[in-house]
């Protein structure tokens, strides 16, 4: 077909980049108005807080895309449409994470008192302080104790994997399993710490090096995919830069390759760890019980705040007064937000880490 | 100190495929040597078996001589680290450190290899060094920035300061131009012409008015033909490369008849 049979493209009609839109209020005066008009069947039938969320979400998610249509067409529809849908999804997301957080301040911050963290469960008679010192350190000593076994060997595998092995069955095979790791139930992780010391040291074993140990196995698979995700990053062209300065291999690793990966690789084990310090299972099996300050990793049994946490909530006593709550709950709810706290520190340390050996721009 | 290279019945293998086949050349000493070629016919991966760093990569391998000084430097009792000390290179991507400072990015090579050096001496290295790649007047006052904090061509040069501060026999450069402006691009090929008093420079190029600027020698690469190994088609003295080619294909792709 040659061009000139083609027919001529009528250029007369004039473009229109402008089209009718809603006020910019709209969704505010849409959600208002939903609010208002879901109040009505709620108020009348008697129902409670959520169903009156999610009559008013409904309306909501009906009314502004039937508006937007009238005004703005089909695509306007579809896009305000969407962008409700995942709205309301982020505040699904939300609003269990805030109202844990709220319950657990709200509950465990009147337990916390100048004995509740520097007393421990230890007492020889009824009417002393008592509080969670020693689970506090029990936290701390075995949490180092996992971290000091998994990072060095979850890095040096991670650098095996990536600097070494690629592509080889080996390093197939170690991946996979690593793989695998990441699923094992903590509790299967406890099972095999508390059969190897009981082997090694005989039976009733409870050592806090035991949790450690447990708890390494559960940290090194994400030690190491975090290490190899980040190592992964740095570019080629940096380690053949380092090769043709005539830098071993090794050297280029440590020097070069390591560096430049520090502030995610220190990010991603602290996450590991923020991970595994909330862990009970295990514990409770290896790591025994006990209302003693212990700073001995190596003998003697060691409470943990999780664990802490569990016993008080099993045996939580009886109220001093009738119908009040007893001092086990009260117990575990300041335990739990000292948890929820250590665990925050960890996150926002990684967070600064992080920023501090991310490689400078010099922008 | 410059290195003359000869090369004899080089081939080059990424596993089991034939990338480049039968080079034989002499490189001279203290001379610009420049390769050009269509694009995948082997000039790069040439270069790189001239300083083992085509080993880098899993599964690449050469047969035949490669001799610098007398030594061939495929022999089993060659330390491949020994040899890069010796034969510097500059990659087509400017690549500096991103951690380290622009001090720290020329010392690199001295410093990752542990030598100790006393503070005097390390900083006559990296002025001597930035002088050499007519970048001294530029950073001199910002020593201490990040290296990644520079331009482009800025950054090459640094890269070229890396190089050189190693003190090698001879510096091979990858494209070093072909990421950077006309006026980068000036000041390295004057840097070249600088450098060719002390160093065998070899240069793999796209743009055939940079060899026929700066380098003495010449060799065109070229594929025998389609899904064939890369060959060097003709390695002659830049003048005659340019002015009247023994070989046809040559003069066809000088005269850009041939893509």
């Amino acid at each position: 077909m040659s061009l000139a049979t083609a027919p001529a493209r009528p250029t007369s009609e004039p473009v229109a980049f402008t089209q009718a839109k809603l006020p910019r209020l709209a969704p505010a005066l849409v959600g208002v108005v939903a609010v208002a008009a879901a109040a009505l069947p709620v108020l009348l039938l008697g129902w409670g807080l959520i169903a009156w969320a999610l009559v008013a979400g409904v309306l909501y998610l009906v009314a502004l895309p039937a508006w937007a249509r009238v005004v703005e067409g089909p695509r306007g529809a579809a896009d305000r449409m969407v962008t409700g849908l995942v709205w309301a999804a982020c505040l699904v997301a939300i609003v269990p994470l805030v109202s844990l957080l709220y319950t657990v301040v709200d509950r465990g911050l009147p337990a916390i008192n100048s004995t509740f963290l520097t007393y421990s469960m230890y007492r020889t008679e009824l009417d002393q302080e008592v509080g969670i010192y020693h689970a506090l350190v029990g936290t701390l000593l075995i949490t180092l104790g996992a971290a000091v076994i998994s990072v060095p060997i979850g890095i040096m595998a991670a650098i095996y994997l990536i600097e070494y092995g690629k592509g080889s069955r080996l390093a197939r095979w170690i991946t996979f399993l690593v793989d695998v790791m990441t699923g094992i139930p903590s509790i299967v992780a406890g099972l095999f710490a508390f059969s190897l010391f009981i082997l090694i040291f005989g039976p009733s074993t409870r050592v806090g090096i035991g949790g450690s140990v447990a708890l390494s196995l559960l940290m090194i698979p994400v030690v190491v995919r975090s290490t190899e995700e980040m190592l992964r990053l740095v570019p080629a062209d940096l380690r053949e830069a380092s090769y043709a300065l005539g830098v071993p291999k090794w050297r280029t690793i440590v020097k070069v390759v390591l560096p430049t990966a520090l502030g995610g690789i220190v990010t991603g084990v602290t996450l590991a760890i923020a991970r595994v310090v909330g862990e009970t299972a295990p514990l409770l099996l290896i790591a025994g019980l006990t209302t003693r300050t212990n700073f001995n990793v190596f003998s003697e049994r060691m409470t943990t705040l999780p664990v802490l946490i569990y016993t008080q909530n099993a045996n939580p006593g009886i109220a001093e007064t009738p119908g009040g709550t007893p001092p086990g709950i009260e117990i575990a709810w300041g335990g739990a937000l000292v948890l929820i706290l250590i665990v925050m520190m960890l996150n926002l340390v990684a967070r600064v880490i992080g920023a501090i050996f991310a490689p400078k721009t010099g922008h | 100190m410059a290195k003359s290279i000869t090369v004899g019945d080089l081939d080059i293998y990424y596993g089991d495929f034939l990338a480049v086949q039968g080079v034989n050349m002499t490189i001279k000493a203290r001379s610009v040597t420049a390769f050009i070629g269509p694009s995948g016919c082997g000039k790069s991966t040439f270069l790189r078996s001239l300083n083992r760093m085509h080993e880098v990569i899993p599964g690449a391998r050469v047969e035949g001589k490669v001799m610098v000084d007398g030594q061939s430097l495929y022999d089993s009792a060659v330390d491949p680290v020994a040899v890069r000390r010796q034969i510097g290179m500059v990659f087509q991507r400017p690549n500096p450190f991103p951690t380290m400072s622009i001090y720290e990015n020329v010392l690199a090579g001295n410093r990752l290899n542990s030598k100790r050096m006393k503070k005097a001496e390390a900083d006559d290295i990296v002025e001597r060094s930035l002088k050499g790649a007519n970048l001294w007047n530029e950073v001199k006052d910002r020593l201490n920035k990040p290296g990644m904090g520079l331009s482009g061509g800025q950054q090459q040069r640094l890269c070229i300061a890396r190089a050189i501060a190693v003190e090698p026999q001879v510096l091979l450069m990858d494209e070093p131009c072909s990421a950077l402006d006309p006026i980068s691009t000036s000041a390295i090929e004057d840097l070249i012409h600088e450098l060719k008093s002390d160093y065998t420079i070899v240069i793999v190029t796209h743009n055939m008015q940079q060899a026929a600027r700066v380098s003495d020698e010449t060799g065109f690469f070229n594929l025998k033909a389609a899904g064939q190994p890369g060959q060097l088609v003709e390695f002659n003295s830049t003048q005659k490369m340019f002015a009247n080619p023994d070989n046809e294909a040559t003069e066809a792709y000088i005269s850009g008849r041939f893509g």
